[in-house]
């Protein structure tokens, strides 16, 4: 079973995905395809309905922002452990278009040794990869206290902290 | 010496704890295979043909005493006593244990140093001039430079699963000696007509199989605006770069693929956002980085000294390592000396534990205690003053540690090949020690004079084969070691890619075609001060290949 780590604590699995053939159901929280986000948004826009959208991680952000800027949750793709370019992608969304809601990562790589450089990245909602103690994974926040670069986690920089 | 302050420590030790924490899950099965092996590798660790391999960080080039001795000690206590020096400026050790990996880091980071991102596919080490804040032909010391980018790139979280490993390279002087624009961006700092500092960038340069010299992709950057331009390359290439095929997943095949224009569009549609963030330096955060530099306090007046004159008037085997291995210094009165790691029989740029022990007690007593490695895999002390130069080639002739060949035939470059490498198909430590014998004579070498000889096992051109005044490349025909030739290539201001001679030859003839090469450059240069290079180009191929395959049976 797979276990969600939203905001550095062990939370209920929520926001289920689905499958691009099912039929929605009539309230609840849930993740949508970009593709099916595009085909029926206007249905999945319903009252009671709360729909997030994955994203492909081969898509530019910019250029379907407009598309997708008021859902609660964007869930971002991590295919494989060394396929990085969501990285960027949560970077976009928080820094340059100061997204809000919960910018979910998913996929091969949501494992122990990458969640502390997704959180910095702005990643905030993590779906374990099956194998991964969530025990183990919490811990990976505290494997740095300090960063040397700005990333979307607005923690000050050594740059920073070396001027005051 | 860059010294860290207590952010720059805290940070390497929490990098040293969090890989014993992936060694141990590893060693206890709880880290797959393939995972552990991408994450070792940020940290460093290759596992090569006989036993893991070490690369540890040397950010551009400069070693302090105190670290020199550490390495030292590395070699002798965890390896088999020596080290090897590569030609990104950094050292390895081709026999440590797993188990003992993090121990060797936890050694490393008591003397400010590591192995991060010397491997796998991220932002490695900063390179530039080893003759940096010496030279006489240098607009600024670029290691300021080099040190806030290193800061930048080190644990970035958005770039740390690339595509494929990204080499940054800086240049400030006249003339490139930082084969800058063969990487993956290189950097030369210039001053614009207002006068004004700032950057001219190249981007998609690199070896390996499809070497490419790298095109310029701005003109001029104002000189703060220097991260966040890197920022908006890397994140292009990240979005961008191939992952479809190891091959061509370099962001040289990108920037060639895309067009050098249509790249640089995207990078600047980019940079414009970001120009402004928070990466924007200020001259503050210049000054706070050079001050972590030691300030050398240089002697006035060094320059009154006669007895350096009269010891080469006096002793011509000193006067024959001036002339090689000795370099003039911006401070009247000081030199900068070269210790040359390509002694007869020994694998080019291999040092024994003992003869860093040497070159860090010679750095104390006369070069302030700073040590650079140079990309040819040499290492230098800049600083020396000149009355104390006598001394220094004596002591280093003592230890192996003085063949006056820098810039000679002998001063080839060479990875590690078959001996070593997994990847290797040929060998190249024994051709290298063979070309060394076949051209003992030190007078032959002057004469051949300014020579480039770059070695590589296999197509990845670790030994930068490409760019070798002459090129060989180890390739594998059904089994047998041979090797392809290319001439005339040059990793200077002028970069050039060599051209391939024709068939390739067996191990049995490829160091006669090496001198056959040398022949007829000697029979056809238009004067003794025409260098290979200069008579390559004016001659071309003609002449070499009609000597080279005079005897068709030597080459297939
Ligand atoms: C023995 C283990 C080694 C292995 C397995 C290895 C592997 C590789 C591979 C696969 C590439 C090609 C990468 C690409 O084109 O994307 C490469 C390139 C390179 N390696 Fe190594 N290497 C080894 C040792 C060394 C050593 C000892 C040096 C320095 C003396 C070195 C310096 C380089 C350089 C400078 C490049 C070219 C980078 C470029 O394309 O710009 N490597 N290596
Ligand atoms: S060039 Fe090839 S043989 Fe030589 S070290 Fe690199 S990968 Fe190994």
């Amino acid at each position: 079973m797979t276990h969600l780590i939203r905001d550095q604590q062990l939370v209920e699995h929520d926001f289920p995905l689905l499958a691009d053939d099912a039929a929605p159901p009539a309230s609840g929280k849930l993740i949508v395809s970009l593709e099916r986000w595009r085909k029926d948004a206007a249905e999945l826009r319903g009252p009671g309905l709360e729909v997030g959208v994955r994203i492909p991680n081969t898509v530019n952000v910019e250029d379907i922002w407009a598309e997708i800027s008021d859902r609660p949750l964007i869930n971002l793709e991590f295919p494989g452990f060394a396929d990085g370019r969501a990285y960027s992608q949560a970077r976009v969304l928080r820094d340059r278009y100061g997204y809000r809601g919960e910018v979910r990562a998913s996929g091969g790589a949501v494992v122990r040794d990458q969640l502390h450089s997704m959180a910095r990245c702005g990643i905030n909602g993590f779906e374990l990869r099956a194998d991964q103690d969530p025990q183990v994974c919490l811990k990976a926040f505290e494997d740095f206290g300090l960063a040397y670069q700005p990333a979307a986690d607005g923690a000050l920089t050594v740059l920073r902290r070396r001027a005051s | 010496m860059y010294r860290y302050d207590s952010f720059d420590q805290q940070l390497v030790d929490d990098r040293v704890a969090q890989f014993r924490g992936q060694t141990e899950r590893f060693l206890a099965g709880q880290l797959p295979d393939d995972e552990f092996r991408s994450l070792r590798l940020r940290n460093g660790l290759y596992v090569q043909r006989f036993a893991p391999m070490l690369r540890v960080s040397i950010p551009y080039g400069l070693i302090s005493s105190r670290q020199m001795r550490m390495l030292g000690h590395i070699a002798r206590k965890y390896d088999k006593n020596y080290g090897h020096f590569t030609t990104r400026q950094n050292i390895q050790y081709n026999w440590p244990k797993l188990e003992t990996v993090p121990d060797i880091l936890a050694d490393l980071a008591s003397v400010q140093m590591h192995a991060i991102q010397t491997s796998g596919n991220c932002i490695r080490n900063i390179t530039t001039d080893h003759l940096a804040g010496v030279a006489a032909d240098e607009l600024v010391d670029p290691r300021p430079y080099c040190e806030i980018t290193r800061q930048w790139a080190t644990f970035h979280p958005e770039f740390n699963w690339l595509p494929r490993k990204f080499k940054i390279a800086f240049c400030a002087s006249e003339t490139d000696r930082a084969a800058t624009r063969l990487h993956d961006i290189g950097v030369f700092i210039v001053r614009n007509e207002q006068g004004e500092l700032g950057y001219s960038i190249y981007a998609g340069g690199g070896l390996g199989r499809t070497p490419i010299v790298a095109p310029k992709i701005r003109d001029f950057l104002p000189e703060m605006d220097l991260l966040s331009y890197l920022e908006a390359i890397l994140r292009v290439y990240n979005r961008l770069g191939r992952r479809d095929n190891i091959y061509k997943a370099r962001i040289k095949i990108l920037v060639k693929e895309t067009g050098p224009a249509k790249f640089t569009e995207l990078v600047e549609a980019e940079w414009a956002k970001i120009r402004d963030g928070e990466l924007k330096l200020t001259r503050a955060d210049f000054d706070r980085i050079a001050a972590h530099f030691d300030a050398h306090p240089y002697v006035a007046g060094s320059d009154a000294d006669t007895s350096f004159d009269a010891a080469v008037a006096a002793d011509s085997a000193f006067a024959a390592f001036v002339k090689r291995n000795v370099k003039g210094h911006r401070v009247p009165g000081y030199k900068a000396v070269f210790v040359s790691l390509k002694a007869p029989g020994v694998a080019p740029g291999d040092i024994t534990a003992e003869q860093m022990e040497l070159v860090a007690q010679l750095a104390d007593d006369y070069s302030f205690s700073e040590i650079r490695s140079t990309h040819d895999q040499n290492l230098v002390l800049a600083e020396v003053r000149q009355q104390d130069v006598y001394a220094v080639w004596k002591a280093l002739r003592a230890q192996g540690l003085a063949t006056p060949n820098i810039g000679l035939l002998t001063d080839l470059i060479c990875c590690p090949g078959l001996d070593f490498c997994s990847l290797a198909n040929a060998g190249s430590i024994g051709v290298s020690d063979e070309i060394t014998d076949a051209f003992e004579s030190m007078d032959d070498l002057y004469d051949i004079g300014e020579m480039k000889i770059k070695m590589s096992g296999c197509m990845n051109g670790c030994g930068h084969h490409t760019v070798g005044h002459i090129g060989i490349l180890g390739v594998d025909k059904k089994g047998e070691e041979w090797y392809q030739v290319t001439l005339g290539g040059s990793a200077e201001n002028d970069a050039t890619l060599g051209d391939r001679t024709g068939p390739s030859f067996d191990r049995a003839h490829i160091v006669q075609a090496v001198e056959r090469i040398i022949e007829v450059y000697l029979d056809q240069r238009s004067s003794e001060d025409e260098t290979f290079l200069q008579t390559y180009r004016r001659v071309g191929m003609t002449p070499f290949k009609t000597r080279l395959y005079a005897d068709e049976a030597v080459a297939a």
